[in-house]
């Protein structure tokens, strides 16, 4: 997918929620693109007739024309622009959820959004930029490479990973049995076919679309470096959550198993966000209501990129939970010794920590009393996040849009699929989009098509001559 | 003794050779084909029909170049289906049973009397080839060859000088057929098989492996109950193969087959003696194809199947023994003889010819070149079963592109590069030259991931042209072609431009075919595309059209029927082309390409892929490495 020389769009500036933003687009579809979806003050769409090198005031508007931004558009013909090709730029006000908008509009209307480095690459291979920088695009694809091979599946819930390869898993076996039938013509039959496809076809229709619609709301989309907090109860979960939030986000008291669901926040340290995730405390226990809340904490620091497990240094039974165990040998933790400031009844060590997890576990004395400990946390948060060992938030950021783009292409493809159907064309020519939908789904979930088709055909129909 | 100077030698006479030798010859270069019996040049060893899903593609690719084999089963035919009539265009496929002996006469008939092509029966033992000079043979070492061929040697000890040699050896390579426990150490039907010409390919550097294939037994068709089966008819009028055959001489009396079925007897008596099998004892080493399973494998691997079809077939006019189709076994005999006979129709069936596994050398096809030469050996060409592909007609089609391309490097003329987009050869040629195929490759019409353009019926306008610049096809067939391309284009242009309006007798008209009626003036072409109307349909309303031949209304309808799809496809194609057009010089190393990933340099530098889009599809590489490629490739044109 790399590789085509189509259109192609992607937010220009860093995601943190600065003041202002850019959208850039560049190909030679991008002044027809950008026409589709810009409005200026006499409500007229064209950006074709624009003076090359000029910024126009306007309006973004849906295709059903409804206002979604006032805008500055730049309008850079090819080719004196940075990629040598046609370039738009949309300078959009409105925040990070509105520019999302504008690129998932492009992105409806066929614009791809661009790989890493791929407005440099293109500069570089129009004659537009030198070797040095050519390298600088070869090193970020590169670990952009790396970074999406490892990240793809660890990003994606299970359950999420689950209901798409459920979908292309019946996708591939209706095209196999597609291409039996026009291999084998004699021994498969395709009478009826139509309307049995057609139910399939609308029960993924719309088990994709409600995927698309989840992931506005934020089910595929994790901004941040997913922060769990785990602990015993009372252990201080909820007020650590607080101090980091720097406000009364969740509801502190002490009487133990406060909280019993999941309490969410994204929580800005310097230039690192951390999407926190506060946890009921893990712990045996007969309330219904308090043991979902346990196992929603597990599955949730299951997936976490960084985990606080905060112990209370009081506690005198100081005996792990298993699942904490478990937890702390597969993911990056830091280590809390809190309520330090009780200092005469310290029963937990840091050499007890690193006796029983190992020396390279980072732990930190805390108390939520007096704030000890805050800064350190802050600074060996920022250490990890800086020498890579934690997930870098921007390149998540992409990853979650380009699954949102794969989604809606594929939604697309099978919206085409339908109309196929309706038309009553012959199953040769469904393929063709089932196959497309089939391809975009799988790189939601990192999986290449190869020899799918064929290895399915062979596997689940009896070819016969 | 140096017998002969040569230009092409061709090793083997089976459906590659004769491709390769008419080819070769026709270019005017002096060629001979070696085979191990003159008497069964062109055989068919195995099911007795030519064409199918996919194939019949290919048999109209084969002789829209100026092939033979279109021709051939024109001429020899006993019965004629078009497959897939009731769906799309793209998937409608020929496929025709052939009169076995007759096909083998007829072609042996065209090979001898052609002109400077030149048949010996004689087993060749060894390639001679010489090692090249990093300073003498500086174009060809830069190129990324080590040897060039330089002839070959008989079994008798004569030695044939030449320029180039296609190796068309098919399933003889130290071939071994297995019934059951017997093991004989032959080629297919008990022919002789070649035993030292594996040894020299090795010595010369080339990696074979072993692949396996079956066939079902042929029987005695006076031992056959045919009234307890149901008849399959051919078609009416029959469909000729050929762009150049009359249609007017292929309508004639058809022959029949006849369809049965296996039973859960059959089943049964497969699983009691499965360890028996070969296949499943572990006797066979070679890997045998999916899509052609024996009958045990289809009762093992689908064991919810409660029948599977058999199709009893004739093997041609001169005999009466018939080829049970889909019963394809290494079983041993008396096993054979109990599970034919538990098939109705059957019961009392007499084998003729016991069905039987064969396992044979051929090539790790990942060593070709997009030609069909095998990298670093300059000369040496290889097409067919030899390739690890299975099937007549793959391998007529290898056989005539290897050949083409053969003679186009002693002509000093551009190599025929067919792509993906262009013809099913095209697919065949890249799959086998940039995967690792583990069995036995045939074509499916699933491959052609751009099958909506390549069709069995516009073969001749996809590469006729193609043909002609290689010299097969004449001036005069190729004006053909360009008056009927003509044709068609102004047809679709008339179509579009003529408009009716919403008069009464066109609104009768649109009663009549149960269409809806107009709202206002629609163009022709606008009525085509309606489901329930038709080219032919539109008559009536369209008193001014002129006269023209079938195949052009075809094209025509096609074309605007399905636009709106062929357009989708065009679409992607111009795409794949753009990739396809980036050429990677013969001597890069991959080393130097910094970012790249191991796995990816590992997969570049084995296959040594000619251009961005085959490197693209090489399992291993992914597309950020393409693009690392990319930009690796701008900066190395810029500094070259």
């Amino acid at each position: 997918m790399i590789f085509k020389e189509d259109t192609i769009c992607a937010i220009a500036t860093a995601m943190i929620d600065a003041g202002i933003g850019i959208i850039r687009i560049s190909g030679e579809n991008a002044l027809s693109f950008a026409s589709k979806i810009y409005i200026d003050t006499k409500g007229e769409h064209s950006l074709l007739n624009f003076k090359t090198h000029t910024i126009h005031y306007g309006f973004i508007c849906d295709l059903d024309e409804n206002k979604i931004d006032e805008v500055m558009v730049s309008v850079m013909k090819a080719p004196k622009t940075y990629t040598r090709e046609d370039v738009v730029e949309i300078n959009s006000h409105g925040g990070r959820v509105v520019m999302e908008t504008i690129l998932n509009l492009l992105i409806k209307i066929g614009c791809r959004l661009a790989e890493p480095g791929e407005f440099t690459k293109r500069a570089f291979l129009n004659g537009r930029i030198d070797l040095t920088r050519a390298e600088a695009v070869m090193d970020l694809i590169h670990a952009q490479n790396e970074f999406s091979m490892k990240n793809s599946e660890i990003q994606l819930s299970g359950e999420l990973f689950n209901k798409i390869d459920s979908i292309r898993k019946e996708i591939i076996y209706e095209l196999a049995f597609i291409e039996s039938a026009i291999d084998d013509p004699e021994n498969y039959d395709l009478d009826g076919y139509n309307e049995r496809l057609t139910k399939k076809n609308e029960s993924w229709l719309s088990k994709i679309q409600k995927l698309i619609d989840s992931s506005n709301e934020g089910m595929i989309r994790k901004d941040g470096i997913n922060t769990v907090i785990i602990g015993k109860p009372n252990a201080g979960k909820s007020s650590l959550l607080n101090k980091l939030a720097g406000k009364e986000r969740a509801i502190v008291t002490d009487i133990e198993g406060t909280t019993r669901d999941i309490i969410e926040e994204n929580i800005r340290l310097d230039d690192i966000i951390l999407h926190v995730i506060d946890t009921a405390g893990i712990r045996d226990t007969d309330d219904v209501i308090e043991k979902i809340g346990v196992e929603k904490a597990v599955d949730s620091a299951k997936s976490a990129d960084l985990i606080l497990y905060i112990i209370d240094s009081t506690d005198s039974d100081f005996s792990h939970d298993e699942r904490i165990n478990n937890i702390i040998k597969e993911n990056h933790v830091i280590v809390l010794l809190n309520k330090n400031d009780i200092s005469d009844s310290i029963n937990v060590t840091e050499e007890d920590i690193h006796k029983k997890y190992g020396n390279d576990i980072p732990v930190i004395k805390t108390s939520m009393v007096d704030e000890t400990g805050m800064d350190d946390l802050k600074k060996i948060i920022g250490d990890m996040f800086f020498d890579g060992s934690i997930l870098p938030k921007e390149e998540m950021y992409i990853t979650n849009l380009r699954q949102r783009e794969a989604l809606i292409n594929s939604e697309q493809s099978l919206e085409k699929v339908r109309e196929s159907l309706n038309a009553f064309m012959s199953e040769d020519f469904l393929s063709i989009d089932l196959m497309n939908a089939y391809s975009y789904l799988g790189e939601i979930i990192g999986q290449e098509v190869d020899d799918d088709l064929v290895e399915e055909i062979f596997s689940k129909f009896c070819m016969g001559k | 003794m140096i017998a002969d100077n040569v230009d092409v030698v061709v090793i083997g006479g089976g459906h590659a050779g004769c491709e390769a030798g008419l080819a070769a010859a026709r270019l005017g270069l002096k060629t001979i084909i070696f085979t191990l019996s003159s008497d069964n040049i062109a055989f068919m060893p195995c099911n007795p029909h030519i064409g199918g899903s996919s194939k019949g593609h290919l048999v109209r690719e084969i002789d829209a170049l100026g092939g033979e084999m279109g021709k051939n089963i024109d001429k020899t035919f006993l019965q004629s289906k078009m497959l897939n009539k009731s769906k799309g265009p793209a998937i409608h496929s020929l496929r025709a049973q052939a009169d076995k002996l007759a096909y083998s006469k007829e072609m042996k008939k065209v090979l001898e009397n052609q002109e400077n092509l030149y048949i010996k029966q004689s087993e060749i033992c060894e390639l001679i080839w010489e090692e090249l000079d990093k300073d003498k043979d500086v174009f060809l070492c830069n190129e990324g060859y080590e040897k060039k061929i330089t002839g070959v040697k008989t079994v008798t000890g004569l030695i044939y000088n030449c320029k180039s040699v296609i190796l068309c050896t098919g399933t003889y390579l130290k071939s071994r057929c297995l019934c059951g426990e017997a093991i004989t150490y032959t080629g297919p039907n008990g022919l002789q098989p070649s035993n030292m010409l594996s040894d020299s390919l090795i010595k010369a550097g080339i990696e074979l492996r072993r692949f396996k294939t079956g066939t079902p037994a042929r029987m005695d068709g006076n031992s056959i109950d045919y009234s307890k089966m149901e008849v399959q008819y051919g078609d009416s009028p029959v469909i000729p193969f050929s762009f150049d055959t009359n249609p007017a001489d292929v309508q004639k009396e058809q022959h029949n087959c006849y369809l049965t079925y296996t039973n859960e007897k059959t089943h049964e008596i497969i699983r009691n003696n499965i360890d028996r099998s070969p296949m499943y004892s572990g006797v066979i080493e070679g890997i045998g194809p999916r899509y052609c399973p024996s009958i045990e494998d289809k009762v093992i691997k689908f064991p919810d199947k409660i029948r599977h079809q058999v199709f009893i077939e004739p093997e041609g006019t001169h005999t009466n023994e018939m080829y049970v189709d889909g019963m394809s076994s290494s079983m041993p005999e008396d096993v054979q003889l109990q599970m034919y006979r538990s098939v109705p129709g059957l019961e009392n069936c007499i084998i003729v010819k016991n069905a039987y596994a064969i396992e044979y050398d051929c090539l790790v096809s990942g060593q070709l070149y997009p030609t069909l030469e095998i990298k670093k050996i300059r000369g040496l060409f290889s097409a067919g079963q030899f390739n690890g592909s299975s099937g007549y007609e793959e391998a007529a089609a290898q056989g005539l592109y290897a050949s083409i391309n053969a003679c186009m490097q002693i002509l000093n003329k551009p190599y025929l590069s067919i792509d993906r987009s262009e013809g099913y050869i095209g697919v065949l040629v890249d799959d086998l030259v940039t995967k690792d195929n583990l069995e036995p490759y045939r074509m499916m019409t699933s491959r052609a991931e751009y099958r909506l353009l390549l069709r069995q019926d516009n073969a001749d306008i996809r590469l006729r042209k193609k043909g002609y610049e290689c010299g097969l096809i004449s001036k005069e067939k190729y004006d053909a072609l360009l008056i009927k391309e003509d044709q068609i284009e102004k047809e679709i242009e008339r179509l579009k431009s003529v408009k009716v309006g919403a008069a009464a007798p066109i609104q009768k008209f649109m009663d009549e075919h149960n269409s809806p009626r107009l709202k206002t003036a629609v163009s022709l072409s606008e009525l085509i595309c309606r489901p329930e109307l038709d080219y032919y349909s539109l008559s009536e309303i369209d008193p001014d059209r002129p006269d023209l031949p079938a195949d052009v209304i075809d094209q025509v309808e096609i074309n605007i029927k399905y636009e709106g799809y062929i357009e989708r496809q065009q679409r992607q194609v111009d795409k794949f082309r753009k990739m396809e057009k980036k050429k990677i010089p013969a001597d890069i190393n991959y080393d130097d390409v910094l970012s790249l990933r191991l796995e990816a340099r590992h997969y570049l530098k084995k296959f040594k892929p000619v251009n961005v889009g085959q490197a693209s599809r090489i399992s291993g590489v992914n597309p950020a490495d393409i693009s690392v490629l990319l930009v690796y490739l701008e900066n190395y044109n810029r500094n070259n």
